[in-house]
């Protein structure tokens, strides 16, 4: 008698002991970064964006009770290293669902793991090929190149300014940049008059520039990253180049501002809204995560929280809602991202859908010209 | 803009990033002719000279001129150290593991400066002005005088240092050769730290001239060494003129390469250049051929 009371007791302890397990144990979350190595640019404030949100989800109690952990994994920009901790985080960590990695390249080359896994992925790069053809388990929250080249066509179709000159990097940002700017031309009745490249650490471009300068364009498109369209801005301005100079939203940080300096003033550029968001105005509905979002990040970082950053908060947020809605089974969470409607993130209104995975429409960029060192918008 | 003016402003293009090539490619020039080593550490030392500067002026806040010699005594300093904790305690130093160390001296210098300073790029205040200067059509920037300036003053310096002080002529001796220079008493250890010295300081001055064009970053130094060493080696490793003339024949080449043909085939033209005068002349444009005297 007293030995089966003891063996009910054992039971009974267990049982209680595995249903605690069951509630206490954590949502395990899986981010590829390239923290360190070229794109760190990129890594580093999607690893600190995300953090950041993982630890605002764990103090306002989790998602239904439970809290997130959030395995962050450095790829260094390495797609063979993004594959092989892809296959870590699964295995090993057995991670639900995975946020990044950071550039196209390495996403790429994560596709077919995540795949074969049938674990969600939430890619935080910006490449088209990403999410086209549609992959059931792969999403992304950086906006598509193509939105960008747009959105200056179209401004540029309106002030009537249709020849154009290219001034693009030779780098994998500048060469999808040019496919897409010159994909598009026809269809805004844009006519593209010089075409030229030049190298990701050029240091002087007044050749290409006297080149243009020699034509009759009506406006420069440079698709680059920092530091090469600033020295481009100071070059123009050395040489009284008088056309109105086109950046990407490459350079759209204060960063640019500050390197191409006096030259950087009239510079007009396509831009996510959140360098933006102290002038939207008050009907914009994305303002208000906006805002908090870069005072949030401010406040942990130091720095003012940018479009990369935003990528892996929106990341973080869309996973959140697809816990919210069900299960935390991998197959559960994908279904319920695909499900994702009008979603105000940093990088725009995300409306997944079957056939879109990619979310966003040209909404996400607005126009800016910098002004006094600070940007405006262009209505 | 009619064709004149383009072809005028591709040549002071080209004569404005040639002269930042050559001031590079001395560097190279100084520490090959005295040690006969080809140090692929000297585009970090140039880096080291930006990055430095821009650390002192914003971050230590010191005016304009004192923030330059603080970077250029620094990388004096890593320089000299640089010699000694890498290249003096080989043993039997074959040129491939001195080719070898220098690189993997120039990654860890490169890291180095990531670690310390971020990886952000700084754009240093010009010297005098940022208003372009316009000549026939064509405009250059006031900080391209001081590059040219300073470039010369740098030539000149150096070639009343190698033959008339007696250290130069010394340094001379080491490179022709060492046991001998040795036997006759030439200190010869002393002679390539000298040259380490020298490289880094003028590296570092070429980097704190440049950055307000080109601005700077951790990692500059591995496009300009490259580009350095190609004016110094179609100069034929001279550490005068021969390398000035190299490097401005690379700015040129790379300007009108890039405006007549395509900017997308700039590298390419200067790369195959380079190479042609390694098959055909691989002493050098400017040098006459070395004759083994038996």
């Amino acid at each position: 008698m007293k030995r089966s009371a003891a063996a009910f007791c054992l039971f009974v302890f267990t049982v209680a002991w595995a249903t605690l397990c069951q509630a206490s144990q954590p949502i395990r979350i899986g981010a590829l970064f390239s923290v360190t190595g070229p794109p760190s640019f990129l890594g580093e404030p999607e690893r600190n964006a995300a953090q950041m949100v993982a630890d605002q989800i764990n103090k306002g109690g989790g998602i239904k009770g439970r809290q997130v952990q959030l395995i962050v994994y450095d790829t260094q920009g390495d797609a063979t290293k993004a594959v092989q901790l892809a296959n870590k985080l699964i295995k090993d960590d057995k991670v639900v669902a995975i946020i990044g990695p950071s550039t196209t390249g390495e996403t790429m080359a994560v596709l077919p793991v995540v795949e074969k896994a049938g674990i969600p992925l939430i890619s935080c790069s910006a490449g088209r090929k990403i999410t086209e053809p549609v992959n059931h388990w792969v999403f992304k929250t950086a906006q598509n190149d193509n939105l960008a080249v747009t959105r200056i066509y179209d401004y540029l179709q309106k002030k009537k300014l249709t020849r154009v000159a290219l001034l693009t990097v030779s780098d994998g940002f500048g060469a999808s940049g040019r496919e897409q700017l010159k994909a598009q031309a026809a269809a805004h009745g844009i006519q593209l008059l010089v075409d030229e490249t030049y190298g990701p650490k050029d240091t002087d471009m007044t050749a290409q520039l006297t080149k243009i300068k020699g034509t009759k364009a009506d406006a420069v498109i440079c698709w680059g990253t920092n530091p090469g369209p600033a020295v481009i801005a100071r070059n123009a301005k050395q040489l009284g180049l008088k056309l109105p100079l086109f950046m990407s939203h490459g350079v759209s940080s204060k960063k640019f501002i500050d390197l191409a300096g006096d030259a950087a003033e009239g510079v007009t550029l396509p831009s996510g809204k959140v360098i933006v968001a102290d002038v939207l105005p008050a009907s914009d509905p994305q303002r208000k995560w906006l805002i908090s979002f870069v005072k949030e990040y401010q406040k942990l970082y130091k720095v003012e929280g940018d479009h990369f950053a935003g990528h892996a908060w929106d990341a973080m947020m869309l996973l959140k809602g697809a816990l919210e809605k069900g299960d935390d089974t991998p197959a559960a969470i994908a279904g319920n991202l695909e499900k994702t409607k009008e979603f105000h993130g940093i990088g725009g209104i995300f409306t997944y859908s079957p056939t879109d995975h990619a979310g966003l429409t040209k909404d996400a960029f607005v126009l800016v010209e910098i002004k006094n060192k600070d940007w405006v918008l262009v209505k | 803009m009619d064709l004149l003016q383009q072809l005028t402003q591709y040549a002071f293009s080209g004569f404005s990033t040639g002269a930042i090539y050559a001031l590079i490619g001395l560097g190279f020039a100084i520490i090959y002719n005295s040690t006969g080593i080809i140090n692929f550490a000297q585009g970090e030392f140039v880096m080291l000279g930006g990055v430095l500067t821009y650390f002192s002026l914003t971050v230590l806040r010191l005016p304009y001129l004192v923030a330059m010699a603080v970077a250029v005594a620094v990388t004096t300093a890593a320089g000299a150290a640089f010699e000694r904790l890498t290249i003096r305690p080989l043993k039997s130093p074959s040129p491939l593991s001195l080719v070898i160390i220098t690189i993997g001296g120039s990654i860890f210098i490169r890291g180095v400066a990531m670690l310390l300073w971020g990886k952000d790029t700084h754009a240093l205040p010009p010297f005098s002005g940022n208003d372009p200067l316009t000549v026939g059509g064509a405009s250059i920037m006031p900080q391209h005088l001081w590059i040219f300036g300073i470039t010369l003053l740098i030539i000149a310096a150096n070639k009343f240092f190698f033959y008339y002080t007696i250290s130069g002529k010394a340094m001379r001796a080491c490179s022709h050769n060492r046991t001998a220079a040795s036997l006759v008493g030439i200190d010869v250890r002393k002679m390539v730290l000298l040259s380490f010295v020298i490289s880094s300081a003028v590296g570092s001055l070429a980097g704190i001239i440049i950055a307000p064009l080109t601005m700077t970053a951790y990692d500059v130094g591995v496009m300009l060494g490259l580009k350095g060493f190609c004016a110094a080696i179609i100069g034929g490793m001279s550490s005068g003129f021969g390398t000035v003339l190299g490097g401005l024949l690379l700015g040129l080449l790379e300007s009108f390469g890039a405006g007549l043909i395509s900017s997308g085939y700039k590298d390419a033209i200067a790369f195959i250049v380079l190479l042609l005068i390694l098959f055909i002349r691989p002493q050098g444009l400017f040098s006459k051929a070395q004759t083994e005297r038996v």
